[in-house]
């Protein structure tokens, strides 16, 4: 169980929101993550390397910077079945670049773009997510 | 400069995570649980995301080009074909298996947990074999 925190999800999601609209502003980029990581490993096509690890960088010290200003550390609980957590990887990894974007990419830039293959996207993933949700808790049992 | 921007961007884009509740996988599969213990917050994480960037987008897209940059580069596909149906769809499994999205796991890489430590080597295998996969590899660059 976890508590229903729509103001603080809301005020989260509007600053992921004005780091995408900056990231354009700035260079011209989506802020899609599977894009800016998956970009880290070769081959290289461009010379933005630096700046795509100073963005990932960034998102690794969030919650260490989180944890300085207020105080609170992040709460976060992950599953401790390893091969399990090994396969979601995989697929994360592999279902993201092969689809050109993820939550952030076609989730947030692309709806707000009105992207058409954005809400393609992001409907398939979501209707696969629910259904994984669906099967593993309700039909096979947690 | 572009590092330091970056740097900020990416920091800006965690701690929005994080406050949001999107960093943790209990509360992303919790929102995927319609039918169980259904927490509905992510919504608001996306609807805010959304709303800020579709008017931002068109403020910043308005623009003859970026600050650091000769111009946008925007996505130019519109086409629905195989990769924006099968991509996403083996995206939404693992999303669902383990409640973690790219940008959530980047964010958990410092905090000790051994899901995470098996699920990023394990997302970084499966993006580099998607890039080299799909990839043509015209070595001109793009941008």
């Amino acid at each position: 169980m976890t508590d229903f925190t729509p103001l603080a999800s809301l005020i989260g999601g509007m600053m992921i929101g004005l780091s995408a609209v900056l990231l354009m502003l700035w260079e011209g980029r989506i802020a899609g993550i599977s894009g800016i990581a998956g970009r880290l490993l070769p081959p290289y096509r461009d010379r933005a390397f630096l700046s795509r690890f100073g963005f990932v960088i960034g998102l690794v010290v969030a919650p260490f910077v989180m944890m300085a200003l207020t105080g609170h550390a992040a709460e976060q609980t992950v599953s401790s079945n390893l091969p399990l957590m090994a396969a979601a990887g995989l697929f994360v990894g592999f279902g993201a670049i092969w689809g050109n974007g993820c939550t952030s990419g076609h989730g947030v830039c692309g709806l707000s773009r009105l992207s058409a293959r954005s809400f393609v996207a992001t409907g398939v993933f979501m209707a696969t997510a629910f259904i994984t949700v669906f099967l593993v808790r309700h039909v096979i049992g947690d | 400069m572009s590092f330091l921007v970056n740097l900020a961007l990416g920091l800006l884009f965690g701690l929005g995570l994080v406050i949001s509740g999107m960093s943790n996988p209990a509360k992303v599969l919790n929102f995927l649980d319609l039918f169980g213990t259904w927490d509905p917050s992510l919504a608001f994480v996306m609807g805010g995301a959304v709303l800020v960037a579709f008017i931002g987008y068109r403020l910043v897209l308005a623009r003859k080009k970026p600050i650091a940059a000769d111009r946008f580069h925007l996505p130019a596909k519109s086409d629905i074909d195989l990769h924006i149906l099968a991509g996403p769809a083996i995206f939404g499994i693992g999303w669902g298996l383990g409640g973690f999205c790219p940008g959530p796991a980047l964010t958990a890489l410092g905090l000790p947990a051994a899901g995470t430590a098996a699920f990023i080597p394990a997302m970084f295998i499966g993006m580099w074999a998607a890039r080299l996969m799909s990839e043509n590899p015209p070595r001109t660059s793009s941008t």
